[in-house]
């Protein structure tokens, strides 16, 4: 076998993730946009959207997944996700309250609508998935540091 | 009311964990088992008899919903229990890399 | 709506702001932890000052968050009482990021320090400020968990275990309080305290009110380290690095658990009898067994944290007697606490510093290399002894008239007792530590540098001029507002809805 192979796990696992990471990525951006008008939100979508970089991760080994994403973006999405947050309830301000939704609420039940809900979904979603993997990838990244300073 | 006894009970099982295991995993499992009993009893307290799930769509009738405001603050709950949880397996596995054992009772460098 | 209500949700936004922006641009910018860390906690101070002179009408302010009204929305409500919390969070905080410049050089990552640190700030302020039992849960929950990691910073072995050890029965603390809250949610079916006050009011007692109380009980001397729930505490104090000993015994332990416990059981659930002598004899249980274990410690920042739940003791026992008198006291030697227990610790701190040890064993002589260390904590100690001219002394004086007046007699003699070992144990510590023989091997040792020896100095002088808080006018601004905030008792909701209805 090659040496791409010995890491990660067996081919078949490596070609089911290869079919399936990308549809759970999209299953996850949906919770995450519907959020406001079904169940789900920022957190869920933000859950799935790190599990399937969790998912490559598992199956291809860390390197793969910390190519795609590797730890200074999770660490700067994750500082970025709380201070988006932190800026849509400052710029409630506008109206003359914290946390004030100013954007205009459309029409109910559309993808469009509920004001700043949308955004601050997006911004919880960013935190969380990005702190996730980033709590994720910190144990399963200690445990090879700590073999590596036995030998 | 035999839910809410049944969930207290397994909130014991979980206190019991904490305080009569010696192993830090264990430790760990049952503060999770605790956590878990009570966003159980949460959810438990807001359930109305025969309600349904809190969704509103286009052409639902409002009637007869459970609380829907405790499933938010759970959600909020499950996060703080994540992120503790998390920590707390962090400082295990240092534990473990400084001391090579789980067994608390030889974790012992503070006394007094 | 009055000109400042609109500046209260920046206690939170400053901290948990500074706190983000120093991760993301911290790790690059050697300097820029320091700078945020320095200027966050400053302009808290100044935000709290004003708050103390926004409050001193002797009405509240109530900041309904995104514009939705108390009984639907979550909402801040600043008082008297929550304004002289903030005052002593925030000042506490400011001196101790100014003395973190220097000590935190021996650690690396800075900037994970001062996230956490302004993480912990952010959730004290909001748990000081909220108005609403889950939002009080939630912030209580980033104080605690930011506490956790820092209590582990050193990472080394028994930094480690204390943390574990901490985060563990922390934990269940939380649990407890989380299912107080759920008993009283499905009781009052509102989460809002103004409203819940106002519910229970109607209701009378019950005996579910019962069962919650006992679990505010737990959870929150669980957090104040009251004495059956004490055990986390010196293991957790001593193994933090000094400026979060100082922020953990000076302010943490009080405004999360001394602070709710007050808040819930005074203007929520509403004080009576058989509660206040639960808090006389947890206050008393505390002030005596913490130092009676304190005396025999030869660990400098051990003793230290023994003494903490002694004193944490005297503050319980002067909010129970309920009396004006004993609330004041009370209030006014929570302050002192915090301001002399932060000092102590960074004391400690500088010792270790310039000597390495933590052992009283090994020190000795040491007024004569490091005078200002010596003497900002002589200053700390004859404060917390309660040696007349400085301000430990008028607190204390305060809570034992207070019991006198009450008919406690009981308890005020082993206030008295508690006092005098106080001051035996201190005495050990300057005799072994600053005075006596040098050592020879601490013959090289040199005085801490300037941010640190700024900080202790600004906190003796604090200590020296605290005293003065007594006074009629310092009285009425800041400790009897606070005190009234207290007294007043279940009003407080039909106050905070007459302000929010104005």
């Amino acid at each position: 076998m090659s040496r791409e192979h010995e890491q990660g796990m067996s081919v078949i696992v490596k070609t089911i993730t290869r079919l399936t990471v990308g549809l759970i990525l999209l299953y996850g951006i949906y919770i995450l946009v519907h959020g406001h008008i079904s169940p789900g939100g920022g957190f869920p979508g933000g859950i799935i959207i790190a599990l399937s970089f969790i998912h490559l991760m598992l199956a291809y080994g860390k390197d793969a997944a910390l190519k795609k994403l590797p730890r200074y973006v999770t660490s700067f999405l994750e500082g970025f996700g709380a201070l988006m947050f932190l800026a849509i309830a400052l710029l409630g301000f506008s109206g003359g309250y914290f946390f004030l939704n100013f954007i205009s609420k459309g029409e109910p039940f559309k993808l469009f609508s509920a004001g700043t809900i949308l955004l601050s979904n997006l911004a919880i979603s960013l935190k969380v998935g990005a702190g996730l993997f980033a709590i994720f990838v910190a144990l399963i990244l200690f445990r090879f540091d700590d073999e590596g300073e036995e030998e | 009311m035999i839910v809410y006894l049944l969930c207290l009970l397994l909130f014991c099982v979980g206190l019991y964990c904490i305080l009569r295991k010696r192993n830090i995993i264990k430790i760990i499992v049952g503060v999770i088992i605790a956590e878990y009993a009570v966003n159980l009893l949460f959810i438990l307290v807001a359930y109305r008899r025969g309600g349904r799930a809190p969704l509103h769509s286009p052409d639902a009738v409002i009637e007869n919903m459970v609380d829907a405001l405790p499933q938010a603050l759970v959600l909020t709950s499950i996060v703080i229990s994540l992120a503790s949880t998390a920590l707390l397996i962090a400082i295990a596995m240092r534990i473990y890399q400084k001391y090579r054992t789980f067994d608390i009772t030889k974790i012992r460098e503070l006394r007094g | 709506m009055n000109y400042f209500a609109g500046m209260i949700p920046f206690f939170v936004v400053l901290a948990l702001g500074g706190a983000f922006l120093v991760s993301l641009a911290g790790r690059r910018l050697k300097i820029f932890p320091d700078i945020a860390g320095l200027l966050t906690t400053f302009s808290l101070l100044l935000l709290s000052v004003l708050a103390v002179i926004a409050v001193s009408g002797g009405g509240l302010l109530v900041y309904s968050i995104g514009a939705w009204r108390p009984p639907v929305g979550i909402n801040f409500v600043l008082d008297g009482l929550a304004a002289f919390m903030l005052v002593t969070v925030n000042l506490i905080a400011f001196l101790v990021s100014l003395y973190a410049v220097n000590y935190m050089e021996r650690y690396t990552d800075k900037w994970k320090f001062y996230t956490l640190f302004l993480l912990m700030l952010g959730g004290m302020n909001g748990v000081i400020i909220t108005g609403d039992m889950f939002n009080l849960f939630v912030y209580l929950e980033i104080a605690s968990i930011a506490s956790y990691a820092l209590v582990a910073f050193g990472t080394e072995k028994h930094e480690l275990e204390a943390a574990f050890k901490y985060a563990v029965m922390s934990t269940v603390g939380s649990l407890f309080i989380l299912m107080g809250i759920v008993f009283l949610y499905s009781y009052t079916s509102t989460l809002n305290m103004a409203h819940m006050a106002l519910v229970l009011a109607q209701r009378g007692t019950s005996n579910i009110l019962l069962m919650v109380s006992i679990l505010f009980i737990m959870g929150f001397g669980l957090k104040a380290a009251l004495v059956p729930f004490h055990a986390w505490l010196p293991d957790a104090h001593p193994s933090a690095p000094a400026p979060i000993s100082a922020m953990l015994s000076g302010v943490l332990i009080k405004s999360l658990g001394v602070y709710a416990l007050c808040r819930v059981f005074y203007n929520v659930i509403g004080i009576n009898p058989a509660l206040s002598s639960v808090f006389l004899v947890l206050g008393t249980l505390s002030m005596l067994i913490g130092v009676f274990l304190a005396i025999g410690q030869w660990d400098l920042k051990r003793l230290l944290a023994y003494h903490s739940i002694s004193q944490i003791g005297y503050v319980i026992l002067g909010l129970g007697l309920g009396t004006p008198l004993g609330i004041v006291g009370g209030l006014f030697h929570l302050f002192n606490h915090s301001v002399f227990k932060s000092l102590l610790f960074l004391n400690s701190g500088s010792v270790e510093y310039a000597t390495g040890t933590r052992d009283l064993n090994k020190m000795g002589g040491l007024i004569k290399k490091m005078p200002v260390t010596g003497r900002t904590n002589l200053v700390a100690s004859m404060s917390i002894a309660g040696i007349p001219p400085f301000n430990g002394f008028w607190s204390k004086l305060i809570i034992i008239i207070a019991a006198v007046q009450a008919q406690e007699f009981f308890y005020a003699f082993w206030a008295v007792l508690a006092s005098i070992l106080t001051l035996a144990s201190f005495m050990k510590v300057t005799k072994y530590c600053y005075f006596g023989r040098l050592k020879e091997k601490l013959k090289g040792v040199k005085e801490v540098p300037v941010c640190m020896k700024v900080s202790m100095s600004l906190l003796a002088i604090i200590c020296i001029l605290g005293g003065l808080l007594i006074l009629p006018r310092g009285e009425s601004l800041f400790l009897g507002k606070a005190g009234y905030s207290l007294l007043k008792g279940t009003s407080y909701g039909n106050e905070v809805f007459e302000e929010v209805n104005k």
